[in-house]
């Protein structure tokens, strides 16, 4: 029964702006879980999946249907994502000077991580991933949400960001890097 | 024996091309510890929770984003086309009558009066009586769909274009109980909206395994039921006499 994508996305470029919502309301949770991973809090995912659907609304006309419209959407989401998380960067680095490689925040992970007794519950464990995520730096994250917990291949991933399949690739490693060396004292303590 | 590197055993979790990295994790214990680990590490990310958005959310968006969809995305030519639609010129046609019939009455009767000139609890009154009958309107095609029993494909266009009639009558009357904070109106009017739209945009004919799905999204929604309520609710409101409205909203 569902309208396919295509055919909203034709009604949409013939001037029906209700067309829209159908993709929005078949896209919006979606694109909110990638925006609440980038993010890691309600309201910022919130408007980003506005700011998403607007931009999408205004780009539709570059929709050229080689990748489904959820992939295309993603890509916007995930650039939107880089623009806030970016100029919260900016302006946090004019309060506290912050690596960029992230280092000085995996080491801050670290400090946070509590005595290998507590994190045999679970719960201890599950505090430290939204903070290990965010501290990552925001091309590393964006590649590893897309990887991770999108599915999507290296070369949608480099398209998505602007950069070559090699450094979408590369990004994507030192996100693994990162999250590994912030986790895995605990996630090993959390086992033994 | 070269052992894998970080980077491949990566690659191979992540199914990206790796070339003999599952061979060799099958003889190497070494490498397939570091991988075990890094599984370990991955799979754990795996636990980071999503709040899901509270109930409504779609309509939350919406109703933010609206506003911003500015003009139509069409080329003139195009969206005069599509202006220009039998339907669209009837109706103008019949407005244009009005307007001059309007005109000519005011003329002849040498009266005043103007609309604005209504009195609140008039106007209130003309609003219920209107969203009652939008709702009747929209009751009866969700409800011929509900109760379409046919096994074949189903032909819904008649009912598809009586759903793209009534999204804008909606839009309205949905801003207008927002406008005076009644919500239990404007929450009903927004889910049935979503209804409304999809039903619009739907193919029109349908498999008997599609129709299926569109059922059986209206029953579980429930907006029939919400719908008959708030309708019954309206009439009632109706029949206050005008003087008790004074303060109430739609």
């Amino acid at each position: 029964m569902e309208q396919s994508d295509a055919a909203a996305i034709a009604q949409i470029r013939a001037g029906d702006a209700d067309a829209f919502r159908v993709l929005m309301e078949r896209h919006s949770r979606s694109v909110f879980r990638l925006a609440f991973r980038m993010t890691g809090n309600e309201h910022d995912a919130e408007d980003l999946v506005q700011e998403t659907f607007l931009r999408a609304f205004r780009q539709i006309r570059k929709y050229d249907g080689r990748a489904s419209f959820g992939t295309w959407l993603y890509r916007i989401a995930a650039n939107c994502s880089l623009d806030l998380i970016r100029s919260r960067k900016r302006r946090q680095e004019q309060q506290t000077p912050v690596d960029e490689d992230g280092q000085e925040l995996t080491a801050t992970v670290r400090s946070e991580t509590p005595a290998p007794d507590r994190l045999a519950f679970s719960g201890e464990l599950q505090k430290l991933l939204g903070p290990a995520l965010q501290r990552l730096s925001p091309v590393e994250r964006t590649a590893f949400v897309l990887r991770h917990y999108e599915g999507m291949c290296i070369e949608d991933i480099g398209e998505a960001l602007g950069v070559q399949a090699g450094a979408a690739k590369h990004s994507v490693f030192r996100a693994v890097q990162k999250l590994r060396r912030a986790l895995e004292p605990a996630v090993s303590s959390a086992r033994s | 024996m070269k052992h894998l590197s970080e980077e491949e055993l990566v690659l191979h979790y992540y199914g990206e091309r790796a070339d003999g990295a599952g061979e060799h994790l099958q003889a190497c214990e070494s490498c397939r510890t570091a991988f075990e680990l890094l599984e370990r590490v991955l799979h754990t990310m795996d636990g980071l929770e999503v709040p899901e958005p509270a109930e409504g959310y779609e309509g939350r968006v919406w109703r933010r984003l609206a506003p911003e969809l500015d003009g139509p995305r069409a080329d003139w030519w195009s969206a005069f086309a599509s202006w220009l639609s039998p339907r669209r010129l009837v109706t103008a046609a019949a407005m244009t009558a009005l307007v001059i019939a309007a005109f000519l009455a005011g003329r002849v009767s040498q009266q005043r009066q103007q609309v604005a000139g209504l009195s609140g609890p008039v106007r209130e009154r003309i609003m219920l009586v209107a969203v009652g009958e939008h709702l009747d309107r929209s009751q009866m095609i969700l409800v011929e769909l509900v109760n379409n029993s046919s096994a074949g494909p189903v032909d819904i266009s008649e009912q598809k274009q009586r759903a793209r009639d009534l999204i804008s009558e909606n839009r309205l009357y949905r801003q207008a109980a927002l406008n005076s904070g009644d919500r239990g109106v404007s929450s009903v009017l927004d889910d049935l909206e979503r209804t409304l739209l999809e039903v619009a945009h739907s193919p029109s004919k349908l498999d008997s395994t599609e129709f299926q799905v569109i059922r059986e999204r209206i029953e579980a929604e429930g907006i029939v039921f919400k719908i008959r309520v708030v309708g019954s609710n309206l009439r009632e409101r109706e029949q206050i006499p005008a003087s008790a409205t004074d303060s109430k909203a739609l």
